[in-house]
């Protein structure tokens, strides 16, 4: 089968996920307040992180756990994300990787 | 009174490979994996070179869920829409075979079975929340609520290693030093992989690098071929990226869209989408490997190995664990697990190939940062070739003066060019 190009939103429905009811994410809402680049709204593969009413918010359950947003937030950021790796067991299942 | 001798953060090559060797030894050890099972998290360009793997697992291809053997590498500039490869092909050489293509979530079971077959004991679906750190010492981990001690852990936890930061252990990493790979996992008939990527049977495969073609961002992309699907991928530094204000997908289909790529994955299905930090690495960035009560290695210890043509993170890792192992044996031989105990992991390593190829190739990394390379030079060469290949209405030109031509349209001078090709040799060829 031949596909066009495929959105995010399609790309992410190919993958397998064991979906956590908790976030793994937190955002401190006020630093990212005072965050000028905002690369976490770029950089995310999965776009975990939108700009929704003036405030960034967290779509977890997209999360391919790469570390992206962490390494971006941290150095280009302002820190305002906090991120653990899911429970035990939870998250993106990858069955080729 | 410790639980083990060894606690291994991480079931992927570094973890393994360590976990293995160490229970060989006789010692105690367990692995605490986060995945549902070894390789359910772990993403990787997917090439595996062989030498290291088969010191320490003999003819290990032979039982190994290896994808092809590697037969053809490839080296592509991106121009706009036209391309330009360096092309080479082998026979399919004599045992250890040199390269092979693998999927993780098939192959980090197999590396995770051998260190059980030794003794190790491997735990998948826990995730380490913490090291247990006393008196400056690491001495276990915390995950799902329970404690874990032991005279020694093994963090081997990959690329987005957060453990050692916890524990004020590490710096944080610079958006300079890391990259982002995005991949896609490209389903087609196993025969049209066989003739799309001029191989002679299904056992025979051929790695793509290619350079240009990348939204504007400082990376590079890659395609291998396994026994029916392709791994494809973009690798781009992250500063890169979000400065381009381009979204990762967009960048691969930018990538895929170019008529080169587009050929090889027609008619193809994607099937999984992933990505993954991948490190700079490079001789310059080898951290401290070892402390009071704990060692890293692989993508942990952001050892990577990259020379343009080749990028190398599952064989480094497997030579960081060997060398990190054989400092916890002897550790344990003497029950001395402080940093002084495990000191010679640092000598180990320095002693391996991969250690001396990263010296090798040190001069790399410079190159990595000149956008020339990414974004004028594979359209340049694409550019001069056309003046070589085509016929047209006005006269040719020779060579010299289609590159001096090109140079002018591109917008480079002889001295940057002259200073391009310094860079070039001083870090790949001379």
């Amino acid at each position: 089968m031949t596909q066009g190009v495929l959105s995010l939103d399609n790309r992410l429905g190919l993958d397998k996920y064991e979906i956590d009811e908790q976030s793994h994410i937190s955002i401190e809402h006020s630093r990212c307040a005072n965050c000028g680049l905002k690369p976490c709204l770029t950089v995310c593969p999965a776009a975990v992180y939108v700009w929704v009413e003036d405030k960034v918010a967290i779509r977890y359950e997209n999360c391919l756990e790469c570390g992206t947003c962490t390494i971006a937030c941290e150095g280009g950021g302002n820190g305002g994300i906090t991120w653990h790796p899911p429970q035990g067991g939870f998250g993106i299942v990858f069955r080729y990787g | 009174m410790d639980e083990f001798d060894v606690v291994i953060v991480g079931a992927g090559p570094a973890g393994a490979t360590a976990a293995y060797l160490c229970a060989n030894a006789g010692l105690s050890v367990v692995v605490i994996e986060r995945g549902q099972q070894p390789g359910s998290k772990n993403v990787s360009g997917g090439l595996i070179y062989a030498q290291i793997y088969d010191e320490i697992f003999p003819n290990f291809w032979k039982d190994a869920p290896v994808e092809r053997t590697i037969t053809g590498h490839s080296v592509v500039f991106l121009g706009d829409t036209a391309a330009t490869a360096l092309d080479y092909r082998a026979e399919a050489s004599a045992p250890h075979y040199n390269a092979f293509s693998v999927l993780r979530a098939k192959f980090d079971p197999w590396l995770a079975a051998q260190a059980e077959a030794a003794g190790a004991m491997v735990m998948p679906g826990f995730t380490v929340d913490e090291l247990i750190v006393e008196n400056g010492r690491v001495c276990g981990v915390k995950a799902g609520g329970d404690e874990l001690r032991a005279q020694v852990v093994v963090v081997a936890e990959g690329t987005r290693s957060q453990l050692l930061k916890q524990a004020g252990l590490r710096e944080a990493y610079s958006p300079k030093d890391v990259s982002i790979g995005i991949k896609e996992i490209i389903q087609l008939p196993e025969q049209t992989i066989t003739d799309r990527f001029q191989c002679l049977s299904a056992d025979e495969g051929a790695a793509y690098t290619l350079v240009g073609h990348t939204g504007g961002v400082q990376g590079g992309g890659f395609i291998y071929s396994n026994r029916d699907t392709l791994s494809l991928g973009v690798v781009a530094k992250i500063d890169s990226v979000y400065k381009s204000k381009k979204q990762p997908h967009e960048i691969l289909d930018e990538f895929k869209s170019h008529p080169f790529v587009a050929r090889l994955i027609h008619g193809g299905e994607v099937v999984e989408y992933s990505a993954q930090t991948v490190h700079r690495g490079g001789f310059h960035l080898i951290p401290q490997l070892y402390g009071d009560g704990y060692v890293v290695a692989g993508s942990a210890a952001r050892l990577l190995l990259n020379n343009v043509m080749t990028l190398r993170g599952m064989d480094v890792a497997v030579a960081s664990a060997a060398a990190a192992a054989k400092a916890v044996i002897e550790a344990s031989g003497k029950g001395d697990f402080s940093a002084a105990g495990l000191a010679s992991y640092e000598e180990y390593f320095k002693a391996t190939s991969v250690y001396k190829d990263m010296q090798t190739f040190k001069n790399v990394y410079p190159l990595l940062e000149n956008d020339r390379l990414f974004s004028t030079y594979p359209d340049m060469v694409c550019a001069i070739m056309e003046d070589m290949f085509s016929v047209q209405l006005q006269p040719g030109k020779k060579g010299y003066r289609a590159l001096r031509d090109r140079m002018k349209d591109h917008d480079v001078s002889l001295l940057n060019l002259a200073k391009d090709v310094y860079q070039i040799g001083r870090g790949v060829a001379l």
